[in-house]
């Protein structure tokens, strides 16, 4: 019975785009940020990074051989989570803390829910935020890169606080914060590069940062260097560019990635301005996600040939 | 094993209500924050859980069958004040601790479940017997959950702190630590597939992966389908050969009646030449 007709479901005409060469692209457009946070914070930093990375590789491999499913570390999804999370970590932070992460986000948010393609939300930002709530204390301890003083306020928290903000600083890089998200013009490099090889389109992080920045000019302060200084703070940039348009956890209609871009906009502008803490981004895009089924129900364009107008119709 | 053993069996390990039956998630999540409270709700439900199934099955007969559920909550209800007065009265910190949960066991859906699946069809020792076992399964349960969330997230042991506050998971001991650590325990427990009602005696599936969901790599339908041609084609080829086998037997037969007849003819010529 070798007779059976091979039936395949479309698309029939392929590129050679594969999901290795996608998650390295995103891999190497974070290697500024990475590079610029090692830096600035030291050796350990880069040690935090690459605990974070082996422990998310390690936990994708022995999750997938205990399983009996075929190994998908060699993909680089892993890696990608991994840099994510490091990158989103506090420079000083125990390394155990980034390797229970890692593993929080591969096991529970990504492999129980299928795998790759399968998880409903992003799974970096899930351990960010799992950390976050567990380890309050040493998740929001920063250490200052130009005073290296331990107890250093991002530029976020002073701002709240209701104090000054050197935005120059906050472009470059200079400012306490998590190990990725501190150099605006680091993480503009790799962003640009992701956009040049077409691996996201501008649609959400463009709205997404124009909405916030809306948002903070009506609600924050009537103030254009502040509202910049609220763009260019903790990991709008970041997010907007690096863990926003994560393929799985947004939409995929156009019209929805913006609808997609308003709400998280909206959503950080909220938590930011009138929230508890000074930062909104994770929490932002994680309940975005959750929103992402919904808002592709109902984006999606008319198929070829169904509905539209008719001819001579007027 | 008699019939209060068994039900007491099938109370904790082949229905447990949590685990198995998926029942009261409420309470469940809501108050295993540390063991001490989910083994204090599920002590005070199993009290509710034993005499509501005795009394309402005592009451079977009289209760008419339109109103049981009425009747149920006004016995349930009334329990409920009885057990919700004894911990305020003597174990005020469990009271302070379990809140709103312990005038709300009264909608607790294990007993309703029980008193109309079982003790509304059955005897009362019998009733009794699987309130215990059921409000047992329970009391383990939450116990459990709370054990866990108790360990990792705060650290201690029935209140005793063992490890330092740097290392606790705090998550653990809030809400989403609850479906955390509720999800991880009914895995382990199917994948142990402890007997249950779920997984019992499963017939093995028709279907070429073995019908196991669990070690699944992906799509099987092409598997399956490549499976069921060849079964077809065996099938067809068998009854294809049966067929041949049965013309030729056919056809030998003619051949012979055939020879038989000529052989007949020729006789009856040679006896009609003689």
């Amino acid at each position: 019975m070798s007779k059976l007709l091979n039936v395949s479901s479309s698309p029939h005409v392929r590129n050679g785009v594969t999901t290795k060469n996608l998650m390295y692209d995103v891999a190497i457009a974070m290697l500024p940020a990475t590079i610029w946070g090692v830096m600035q914070f030291g050796f350990y930093s880069l040690l935090v990074v690459i605990a974070t990375v082996l422990s998310c590789m390690l936990s994708e491999y022995a999750f997938e051989s205990l399983m009996g499913k075929p190994i998908t570390v060699d993909d680089g999804s892993a890696l990608v989570t991994g840099m994510i999370l490091a990158l989103n970590m506090p420079p000083t932070i125990p390394l155990w803390i980034p390797v229970l992460g890692g593993m929080f986000a591969i096991i529970v948010v990504k492999q129980l829910f299928g795998g790759l393609g399968q998880n409903w939300m992003n799974p970096a930002l899930a351990a960010r935020c799992f950390l976050l709530i567990s380890f309050a204390g040493a998740m929001t301890s920063f250490t200052d890169p130009v005073t290296d003083a331990v107890a250093g306020a991002t530029p976020l928290a002073t701002m709240k606080a209701g104090g000054t903000y050197d935005l120059a600083a906050m472009f470059v890089g200079k400012v306490p914060g998590t190990i990725g998200e501190i150099s605006v013009i680091a993480l503009l490099i790799g962003a640009a590069y992701l956009l040049y090889k077409q691996v996201i389109s501008i649609r959400i992080p463009g709205v997404y940062i124009l909405t916030f920045a809306v948002f903070a000019f009506i609600f924050g302060r009537h103030d254009l260097g502040y509202v910049l200084a609220e763009v260019c703070g903790g990991g709008l940039i970041f997010g907007a560019f690096f863990m926003a348009t994560d393929y799985v956890t947004s939409p995929i209609t156009p019209k929805g990635q913006i609808v997609f871009g308003v709400c998280l906009g909206l959503l950080t502008g909220l938590f930011r301005i009138f929230g508890g803490s000074a930062e909104g981004v994770s929490y932002a895009i994680i309940f975005c996600n959750i929103l992402v089924p919904l808002i592709e129900k109902f984006t999606l364009p008319t198929a070829f040939g169904k509905g539209g107008k008719k001819n001579g119709g007027k | 094993m008699n019939k209060c053993t068994e039900r007491i069996y099938n109370g904790i390990i082949k229905e447990n209500p949590t685990f198995i039956l998926m029942l009261g998630m409420c309470p469940t999540l809501a108050t295993t924050t540390s063991a001490i409270n989910g083994l204090g709700m599920g002590l005070s439900t199993t009290v509710v859980l034993m005499f509501s199934n005795l009394l309402i099955s005592a009451l079977r007969n009289i209760i008419p069958d339109r109103v049981r559920i009425p009747a149920f909550i006004v016995v349930v209800a009334s329990l409920v004040t009885i057990v919700q007065l004894l911990i305020q009265g003597y174990v005020p910190s469990l009271y302070d601790a379990l809140g709103i949960y312990i005038p709300l066991i009264v909608v607790n859906c294990i007993i309703l479940g029980r008193a109309e699946a079982y003790a509304s069809k059955n005897g009362p020792v019998e009733s009794f017997f699987d309130g215990v076992g059921m409000g047992l399964g329970f009391t383990c349960a939450l116990t459990i959950i709370g054990m866990c969330r108790e360990f990792l997230g705060a650290g201690a042991f029935f209140g005793n702190t063992i490890i330092p506050e740097n290392y606790h998971i705090s998550i653990l001991v809030l809400a989403p630590g609850a479906f955390f650590v509720l999800s991880a325990l009914t895995a382990i427990q199917n994948k142990l597939k402890l007997p249950s009602a779920t997984n019992g005696d499963a017939p093995a599936s028709a279907l070429a992966c073995g019908g196991d969901c669990l070690s699944c790599h992906g799509c099987a339908s092409m598997t399956n389908h490549a499976v069921l041609a060849e079964k077809k084609a065996e099938a067809a080829a068998a009854a294809a050969a049966a067929k041949k086998a049965a013309a030729e037997k056919a056809l030998a037969a003619k051949k012979a009646a055939e020879e038989a007849k000529a052989a007949a003819a020729a006789a009856a010529g040679k006896e009609g030449s003689e």
